[in-house]
């Protein structure tokens, strides 16, 4: 297993080196790539679905020159789970990526893209494998550099440098958050590997600062708000298979980094941090899906729903640490395998509807809701797939969202074990606002998918579009399959899940053989049968449609679809233009939660033509970013004054610094 | 054999339950008519209309998608699986160990899901105007219904309906607690608002500046529009006997005996009725009220069931 864990990321990184070999054939150069990632990925998945079987810590060790810096990597059941997640995705890139590439291969080099794509997959293998502070950083800061030039890679656009450049600024100051708290656990600590700062005492205030610092760092890479603003910007101008990377998996690294910081490295757990992980959480879901339902471009309100679900996971973690510090472990398992469970399950529908979104801009260069329509009739397995995604996101049965969506609701649902009266009360609200979340998660996605494929065409190039080839379309339905079984089959799951918690707080829940039945806690009747729920709408469903459509003296006849023209009210055939658009049907929610967001509306009268035009921003970047902006460019010109730009003065500094820390070091 | 019994009377009790709801809603109808002091029509009205409609031909618009010809047989095949998981006459239902209350909240979704974008479907301006209206007051009156479930699952320490009820039944004190009062009352708000019901919606007009449901179905016929009408007039009995059952669940029959399923019988007779009727006052009462009041009355509905949890959580627990 270690032999085997040491090649999958050494192919990986290969795959890289091979791209930078045959830069000159392009061709060649992709396919090896590709085929290596791929192959990494299958290995991967199988490690970490083997170690979450056996449970088995395998540990191992690269001493270097420098004295401190050895590298150290241990292979744990967390670790697996979040190897077998990246595998998955990995997996479904491999096949989409190459027919994706062949839109830019004619027009710029590939092979750097091959080189950060796949470096950026060994640096997430690598934070997930390593298991001291260097190891971790060094991945970490690997793995933000790698991705920051695949947000890049298409620069001639100036909007895309801006937003390459505010995730990589946003990246370096979670690095040195991260960085800091891991100072603080160091202090403290004999040695710099996770065991022996996991044994370390920690006084609890210092606990406190080291657990704030890693929440803005860990939170700041997975897009909590008011931390989420790269988010947005950046998942829209990367290429697609790059956004279903970074947005379905590079996301996970950081919740593992948080959980791997909060649950291994940290002693105890406060309850204190629940609550605010809870309510972070919370406010997370519910204002990702609010500015998600008013976004138009595809990719952005995608970005936006990928806060809302790092919302929800953070919920489950919430749920977990509150009843883990009011000694509840069986219930905290509960909370962990629910938010576990969800950050697999976003990783394969956010990634799904990522590559759907990518297959839609290859076909029709818009990413404008308002511009698509009636794509159902061109691109129908493209429809199918992200019709799947869809209802996976919006947590409807019996698709996998819904599983872990129902594995929270059953731990809020507890509530009443808890103590202290605050508390109880603080679970059933979040779950109210996290059902309001999913409610509203779902209005959205109609806006999308109406806008997206139903209706009529609304612009010229939509009538060109087809559906890609094989290899695109199979990635999609793998990761469509995926959320069925996983939706399906959820009890295998959450026994493979079910060693992390016992590695992580002591206890699992009770795991049952009986795989039909999902049911969270003994001794109670709740209980969800997804298998039979299908099996019961496949058998009604069947004898409906039989009894209605298909006997031979039946009531019905035949539908006549030869070319009805829906009727317009009067005025003769109806066009595209008036068709309810993605602003007109998100509407009444803007009327109904009015605040949330900063509308502009403006209305110009020109020659008789009305031209409406509809901004609706984020209150964070105007009031808190900008803000920020300014004060810090007031502090860099004040600073700015000791760059006299002179030589001498420059040596003078460099000799007064050295001074300096001789005194401080002797 | 008991075991083997229970499943079969199950099923009868869900093809009672969808063969009925018809009968409920027709009911209503022939009770708002009578108080209206009109002769108002059989209240077998819905049965002949449902059977013209199933006789009639079905016309689909040339642009129409998979997910038009889809939606029909999957809302009604949802709502009778819904139904088949509601206790009716007896209390022990063995579908409910498939699907609790909170997978029961995600399929109404899912129907709902899908009869929205097939409003979107064709591309006509009504379709949309339906389905925007109709998610909107669902996102609003989903997270509500399911407090309303939480305090009740609280109550009884599970999600299961059959146990909840039988929870109920048993201990007859815990039905006047300040939770389930506050909570019966935001339900019947949520209720009004699922089933389209005034004054959130009126099942009754086809004014296009109002409706809302209607709105978004206004392109099926014939045997489609057939299966949805049904369909809602499933979910219009769901959300009846579910009230009933929760709220009022005297009667309910915990064991197979003949005695106790006639007593059962008749009880759920006189609870429907009176339950029909007490609606029928308050709709002939009550004026429709414009689109942007609804989301007050539904988050108010929001602030009893909080009220409810709130109340069940700090008073009622130990």
């Amino acid at each position: 297993m270690l032999l085997l864990t040491q090649i999958t990321v050494l192919i990986t990184i290969f795959a890289g080196i091979i791209a930078l070999l045959l830069q000159h054939w392009h061709r060649l150069a992709k396919f090896f790539s590709f085929a290596l990632l791929g192959l990494s990925s299958c290995l991967t998945i199988f490690i970490g679905s083997k170690t979450l079987i056996t449970q088995q810590n395998i540990t191992w060790q690269i001493v270097t020159a420098f004295p401190g810096l050895n590298w150290q990597f241990t292979l744990d059941p967390l670790a697996a789970f979040f190897l077998a997640i990246v595998g998955l995705i990995v997996l479904a890139i491999t096949f989409y990526g190459p027919a994706y590439l062949r839109g830019y291969e004619k027009k710029r080099s590939i092979t750097n893209m091959l080189l950060c794509t796949a470096l950026f997959v060994a640096a997430m293998y690598l934070v997930l494998l390593a298991s001291n502070v260097f190891s971790f950083l060094f991945a970490w800061e690997l793995m933000s550099l790698s991705s920051y030039f695949l947000v890049i890679y298409l620069h001639e656009n100036s909007v895309n440098r801006k937003a390459a450049f505010v995730y990589l600024l946003m990246a370096h100051a979670s690095g040195l958050f991260i960085l800091a708290s891991f100072g603080i656990l160091a202090k403290f600590s004999t040695n710099l590997d996770f065991i022996s700062i996991h044994l370390a005492h920690l006084p609890t205030l210092w606990a406190h600062c080291a657990f704030i610092l890693a929440l803005i760092g860990f939170g700041m890479k997975a897009g909590i708000i008011p931390l989420h603003v790269w988010l947005p910007r950046a998942h829209p101008v990367a290429p697609s298979h790059i956004s279903a990377l970074m947005s379905g998996v590079m996301l996970k690294i950081a919740i593992y980094g948080l959980l791997r910081f909060v649950f291994s490295l940290l002693g105890t757990l406060y309850w204190q941090w629940g609550v605010t992980i809870l309510i972070i959480g919370t406010v997370s879901a519910l204002l990702g899906v609010l500015y998600a339902l008013m976004q138009h471009d595809l990719k952005k309100l995608l970005a936006y729903h990928s806060i809302e679900n790092i919302g929800i996971i953070f919920i489950g973690i919430g749920l977990a640490i509150i009843f883990m510090s009011t000694n509840h472990p069986v219930l905290a398992a509960l909370g962990l395998v629910a938010a576990l469970y969800h950050c697999l399950n976003h990783a394969l529908f956010k990634s799904l509807l990522f590559l759907g979104a990518g297959v839609i801009q290859h076909q029709i260069h818009e990413q404008d809701l308002e511009k698509m329509g009636g794509l159902i009739h061109k691109m129908p397995h493209t429809a199918l797939f992200f019709l799947i995604g869809c209802i996976s996101i919006s947590a409807l049965p019996p698709f996998n969202g819904f599983v872990s969506e129902w594995l929270t609701y059953q731990t809020t649902l507890q509530a009443p074990m808890l103590s202290s009266g605050i508390l109880r009360t603080l679970l059933p609200i979040s779950a109210a606002l996290l059902a309001l979340t999913s409610a509203l998660a779902a209005t959205c996605f109609v806006k999308a998918y109406g806008a997206i494929f139903l209706g009529r065409p609304k612009t010229r190039q939509v009538r060109h579009a087809k559906d890609p080839t094989f290899s695109m379309v199979a990635a999609m339905g793998f990761l469509s399959l995926m959320c069925l079984v996983f939706g399906i089959f959820p009890v295998f799951t959450i026994n493979l899940i079910n060693s992390i918690p016992q590695q992580l707080l002591g206890t699992g829940l009770i795991t049952t053989k009986n795989w039909l039945w999902l049911m969270p806690l003994t001794g109670n009747t709740t209980t969800y049968a997804p298998l039979l729920l299908c099996f019961g709408v496949l058998t009604i469903g069947g004898v409906v449609f039989w009894l209605v459509s298909c006997r031979p003296s039946n009531y019905a006849k035949k539908i006549k679809d030869a070319g009805y023209i829906p009727w317009g009210c009067g005025f003769g055939k109806i066009g595209a233009t008036t068709q309810y658009t993605a602003s007109a049907f998100a509407m009444p929610i803007r009327r109904v939660f009015k605040g949330v967001w900063a509308v502009t509306e403006t209305l110009t009268k020109d020659n008789g033509n009305f031209e409406y035009n509809l901004i609706t921003e984020d209150w964070s970047w105007r009031y808190f970013y900008e803000k920020l902006e300014k004060y810090l460019t007031f502090i860099a010109r004040k600073i700015a004054y000791i760059q006299g730009g002179n030589v001498r003065i420059y040596l003078a500094y460099m000799f007064f610094t050295l001074l300096l820390l001789l005194w401080l070091v002797i | 054999m008991v075991g083997y019994m229970i499943w079969v009377f199950a099923l009868l009790q869900t093809i009672l339950f969808v063969a009925a709801a018809p009968l409920l809603s027709g009911l209503v109808k022939w009770l708002k008519c009578r108080l209206q002091n009109r002769r108002g029509s059989s209240i077998l009205q819905p049965y002949r209309s449902l059977k013209k409609l199933f006789k009639k031909e079905t016309i689909v618009a040339n642009n129409a998608s998979f997910i038009f010809h889809f939606t029909p047989y999957l809302i009604f095949t949802i709502t009778i699986l819904i139904s088949a998981t509601i206790p009716l006459i007896i209390a022990n239902s063995p579908f409910t160990y498939i699907a609790d209350i909170i997978v029961l909240i995600g399929l109404f979704a899912l129907a709902r899901f899908f009869l929205a974008l097939s409003g979107l479907d064709i591309g006509t301006a009504f379709g949309g105007m339906g389905s925007s209206r109709e998610m909107m007051l669902s996102s609003l009156a989903e997270p509500a219904l399911l407090l309303a479930f939480f305090t009740l699952a609280m109550n009884a320490e599970s999600t299961n309906l059959s146990t909840i009820i039988q929870h109920f039944i048993t201990t007859k004190h815990l039905l006047f607690s300040p939770s389930l009062i506050f909570t019966a009352l935001g339900f019947v708000i949520i209720a009004v608002a699922e089933t389209g019901r005034i004054p959130i919606d009126n099942p009754d007009t086809h004014l296009e500046l109002t409706m809302i449901h209607e709105a978004m179905i206004l392109e099926y016929s014939g045997h489609h529009l057939a299966l949805i009408e049904w369909a809602s007039q499933i979910k219009f009995m769901i959300y009846c006997v579910l009230f009933v059952d929760l709220f009022f669940p005297f009667g309910l029959a915990t064991s197979l005996t003949l005695n106790v399923i006639g007593i059962s019988c008749l009880a759920l007779l006189a609870k429907l009725f009176f339950l029909s009727f007490t609606l029928s006052i308050a709709e002939i009462n009550l004026a429709k009220i414009r689109l942007f009041r609804a989301p007050y009355l539904l988050s108010f509905a929001f602030l009893l069931c909080l009220l409810g949890v709130l109340n069940h959580i700090i008073l009622e627990v130990r």
